[in-house]
């Protein structure tokens, strides 16, 4: 039964589950075994919920021997960033001060995946707080790309790529609040959805940055995705964010037709210091388009530049607001050394945030003193109003933009240590689209040596193409994908494992 | 202590800090109940309420609406756009470590609240009124080494109310706090209850040296105020205090002082010096609300009459005295019933003739805040709560009227309404109370004890006015105490003379 299921499609999964061809039990545990196996060269779990999955995936089976038709998910094995709420089940954020952490309540996602009779294999590792992007600040240590183990899967959700693109799930639930969806999913060659802000219920997921937070999905492909996004998409009264928009049935109107859809390609986008190899296969990517019947024209958005500023004010503020209640007092790690109050408080978040949670807190704490707010959060907020008419204005001209979802192919583990700029270099990829709330993708299209020392993946690794979205605007988002991935292969590419 | 006379030059300047704890079904921001008389810690909570990670704030659109309603019964302008801030601090009583409050764009701002100083209109300023939640309470257990929270009152919606330092005594104050708390229950927005802690008060207190212009450069704020009387006691104290100081040449320190009840005296908690730095920031969860005029005008429209209103229609349609209108619109419950009575009054008024009108209303204000508040008072119940309907407490009023039971009778008959129920007449009838008015009867037993006690009946001819009351109660006796001794006076000082 080896490598049978392992990079298999969630749509040949659905079909296999109809049949009777696998039951949700044997999927299950083949996925558990590969876990058991694989898993301690990777890394990509914090928690395996064997127990949990074995049950859920009996009450599947059950459900699809009663007669009627099967929800999406039914039976389908996925892994859950620990940054999803799971009812009763450790959530820690990869941090050490929720070590312990058992929530009473489930993420709305969580939740809808529930009702579809998923079956949850475990949480998967990222960075504290997703306060990264190479899940090199976990509490639990980095996870390794699939790829080549001695490098990052990127992050902050490359516990998530990590697991999907080793076959240790079909498919995982992530978050984006700057890029740690698409970068990941570049790094890792997969699928990577970042919804539209809003698009997606943020309730139940440990924030970190609530203006931009916005969870999405890693797979296999973009047709997997399309399906993904019907389930996990629409309003929630429980955030007051998402928005009254009607969630189109996308799957089913996924369109490969390219002819004369306008693609933008940003000149900001290809920037200083990017890798050769994957600048060349996202132009190569963006020539198939042209061969589709698409129009591809280069567009400016010159504020560019200032969405990694705007996201350094903005994105600390938020965490620093957001990280408040871990005092110890309630639940999470409390100190044992006692004290007073105050102690109390100091102590147990010395002990139980990282360095990054602890860098950030600070960075926050102070741009929202008192006489330093007007001139940096107020000011930043303005700014960012900036990058969002810009798209809206480059977005009457276009229909999507397509750019590369991250400069560099997976980096050594350790490396970006050495560049402290490492993230926000490829921050200008995908910041100013997070500061602007809108959809993208990122999909494989093909590989190029790394520039940091040589790997011994045979075609050298994946690079990522992004395609960015008008707010709401997923269906041409994912058509975009979805047609690159019926002209080409290159998410059908997996790695020796 | 100096002579008062000397410190009349001392000007007090007052300002208030009013909570409200809204009357809502459910919390500001969460569905857990809203419960003030909720006696076991810790029920009235949820994932919401204690912040666990990832949840998130849905605001409560009936305590938008009460606080709206209350912004324009105070005369406040309403903007269309008002929205959520974080206020940042850690305590164990505020579980998320910051409070969602309102920064710069309350609900409610620049209105004003006329009130009536002995006769005298003065008018006060109303800051604002902004929406924001409650913190939990934090317990000490005596003796022990630890302290308890409990949450359940954390999270409930608070309107807090500020007022301009428009104040000028103890007196003023506590006529402007139960005008405003008549206010707020009329309009249905809370109980109100500064005992049970459903409205709480903090002055600002500080005064002004002869000669000085503009606000004094210190003002002490002052807690833990439960009551009306010692609200006006507090604030007396600390006038005292402030021109005892500023006699001295001495500065009052700027404190926030707590009220002592036991000793009638303010103690300080702690200094203003140390302020914090609450590093507001705009909520990202909660989306900026819009107040429409349509939203506006509906409000108005549904708005009950206020107590300004109701005290001069109370003064002017039935020529009732301040002292007994004052004491009706104190009891909100209690001048909704005086009304019913009045309207049932009114109908038998139309039934029957030869009622005097005024004399009943009269007779119905001196019932309701005599004999009834006493045994409502006595049961702690409200006037709708008790055996009594305004039909059959109209129909009481009338059978005195007319004769037909006695005063003392009157107060029988309406305690076994009060504890059973029922219609006057049948227990009237069933006591057998009836007054004997016809002057038939009464006629023939005066003849009958002027016949039996000629001594009696020469002396008073004589001019002893005391044998009179002699024969006035034989006559009583003889009608078995049921006579109306209108008549019998009438009857007897005819036949006499």
């Amino acid at each position: 039964m080896a490598d049978l299921f392992e990079f298999i499609e969630l749509t040949e999964l659905r079909k296999l589950l109809d049949t009777k061809k696998v039951s949700s039990t044997e999927l299950t545990k083949f996925f558990l075994q590969r876990i058991k196996d694989l898993d301690k060269d990777y890394n990509a779990y914090v928690t395996v919920t064997e127990q949990e999955a074995l049950k859920d995936a009996k009450a599947a089976d059950d459900y699809i021997a009663s007669p009627g038709e099967n929800p999406f998910l039914c039976g389908i094995p996925y892994a859950s960033k620990d940054l999803f709420c799971t009812k009763g089940i450790r959530t820690t954020a990869s941090s050490k001060i929720l070590d312990n952490y058992l929530p009473p309540h489930d993420a709305t996602v969580t939740k809808k995946l529930k009702e579809h009779k998923s079956v949850l294999l475990g949480k998967t590792n990222l960075d504290e707080f997703a306060h990264g992007s190479s899940t090199e600040t976990s509490a639990y240590g980095p996870s390794k790309n699939p790829w080549d183990n001695s490098r990052i899967p990127g992050g902050s959700s490359g516990g998530s790529t990590a697991a999907v693109a080793a076959g240790l799930a079909p498919w995982a639930t992530a978050t984006e609040t700057g890029g740690s969806i698409r970068q990941p999913a570049s790094l890792c060659g997969l699928s990577g959805w970042k919804p539209t802000y809003g698009r997606v219920s943020r309730y139940g997921i440990i924030a970190m940055g609530s203006s931009l937070d916005s969870p999405g999905a890693v797979a296999n492909s973009v047709e997997d995705l399309a399906h993904l996004a019907e389930i996990m998409s629409g309003q929630d009264v429980k955030d007051s964010t998402t928005g009254p928009v009607p969630v189109p049935a996308y799957s089913k109107q996924l369109s490969a037709d390219m002819r004369g859809v306008k693609i933008g390609v940003p000149k900001e986008y290809f920037v200083e210091g990017m890798e050769d190899g994957v600048k060349q296969r996202v132009m190569e990517a963006i020539e198939e388009y042209r061969k589709m019947g698409a129009r591809i024209q280069e567009v400016s958005l010159p504020n560019t530049k200032y969405g990694s500023l705007v996201y350094a004010i903005v994105c600390p503020s938020e965490v620093a607001s957001n990280l408040m209640r871990y005092d110890g007092i309630r639940y999470g790690h409390s100190t044992k050394e006692g004290g007073s109050l105050l102690e109390t408080y100091e102590k147990s978040r010395a002990e139980g945030f990282g360095d990054e949670a602890k860098r950030r807190i600070l960075t926050g704490t102070y741009v929202l003193s008192a006489g330093y707010y007007d001139a940096y959060y107020k000011k930043a907020q303005k700014v960012r109003s900036l990058i969002i008419n810009e798209f809206q204005e480059v977005f009457k001209r276009v229909d999507i933009l397509a750019c590369p979802s991250s400069p560099n192919v997976a980096i050594k583990l350790g490396g970006a240590k050495d560049n402290p700029l490492f993230g926000y270099i490829a921050d200008q990829l995908n910041i100013p689209g997070s500061l602007a709330g809108l959809p993208a993708l990122s999909i494989p299209c093909g590989f190029a040596r790394p520039s940091d020392g040589d790997t011994p993946s045979m075609d050298g690794l994946p690079v990522g193409l992004q395609i960015i979205g008008p707010q709401w605007g997923e269906q041409q988002v994912f058509n975009a994908g979805y047609a690159y991935q019926q002209a080409t292969d290159w998410h059908k590419k997996h790695p020796t494992v | 202590m100096k002579e008062f006379s000397s410190s009349t030059e001392y000007k007090p300047v007052i300002g208030f800090e009013i909570h409200v704890q809204l009357a809502t079904k459910s919390k500001m921001f969460s569905p857990a109940p809203n419960d003030p008389d909720e006696k076991e810690p810790n029920t009235n909570i949820d994932e919401i309420v204690t912040g666990q990670p990832g949840t998130l704030p849905v605001a409560n659109k009936e305590a938008i609406r009460l606080s709206a309603l209350v912004g324009l019964a105070l005369n406040c302008t309403i903007d269309e756009f008002s929205k959520f801030d974080r206020k940042h601090y850690f305590y164990p009583d505020l579980p998320k470590g910051y409070q969602i409050s309102q920064y710069d764009q309350p609900i409610s701002r620049d209105g004003y609240l006329d009130i009536n100083i002995n006769g005298k209109i003065k008018r006060i300023g109303i800051t604002r009124a902004h929406l924001e939640e409650d913190a939990g309470k934090n317990v000490h257990p005596e003796g022990l080494p630890y302290s308890l929270v409990d949450y359940n009152r954390a999270g409930a919606p608070l309107l807090e109310i500020v007022t301009e330092p428009d104040i000028e005594s103890a007196e003023e104050g506590r006529i402007f706090l139960q005008e405003l708390r008549n206010i707020i229950r009329y309009l249905g927005a809370s109980d109100a209850d500064m005992e049970k802690g459903t409205m709480r008060c903090e002055p600002n207190i500080s005064v002004r040296k002869p000669g000085e212009k503009g606000l004094p450069k210190y003002k002490v704020e002052v807690k833990n105020i439960n009551s009306f009387k010692f609200a006006e006691a507090a604030i007396n104290y600390e006038i005292e205090r402030h021109i005892e100081m500023l006699q001295k040449g001495e500065t009052p320190r700027q404190v926030t002082m707590g009220w002592n009840e036991k000793d009638s005296c303010t103690v300080e908690q702690r200094s203003k010096e140390d302020a914090q730095d609450y590093r507001y920031m705009p909520e990202p969860d909660l989306p900026i609300l819009q107040f429409t005029k349509e939203y506006l005008d509906k409000l108005r429209a549904e708005m009950p009459e206020l107590p300004a209103q109701k005290r001069r229609r109370f003064s002017e349609e039935y020529g009732l005295p301040a002292s007994d209108v004052e004491n009706l619109l104190n009891w909100k419950e209690l001048a909704f019933y005086f009304e019913s009575v009045i309207s049932e009054m009114d109908e038998w008024m139309a039934q029957e003739k030869g009622l005097d009108r005024n004399h009943l209303v009269k007779q119905a204000v001196n019932w309701c805040l005599g004999d009834f508040s006493a045994l409502l008072n006595q049961k702690l119940i409200n006037p709708q709560d008790s055996q009594i309907s305004p039909e059959n407490f109209a129909e009481l009023l009338k059978l005195i009227q007319q004769g037909k039971i006695s005063g003392s009778a009157a107060k029988q008959v309406f305690k076994v309404m009060f504890e059973k129920g029922g219609d006057p007449s049948n227990i009237v009838d069933d006591l057998g109370l009836h007054q004997v008015s016809d002057e038939s009867s009464i006629s023939s037993a005066i003849d009958k004890i002027i016949s039996d006690n000629p001594k009696a009946a020469a002396d008073y001819k004589a001019g002893q006015q005391k044998s009179f009351g002699f024969l006035v109660g034989q006559a009583m006796k003889e009608l078995k105490g049921k006579g109306n001794p209108q008549v019998i006076n009438e009857l007897l000082k005819k036949k006499l003379n």
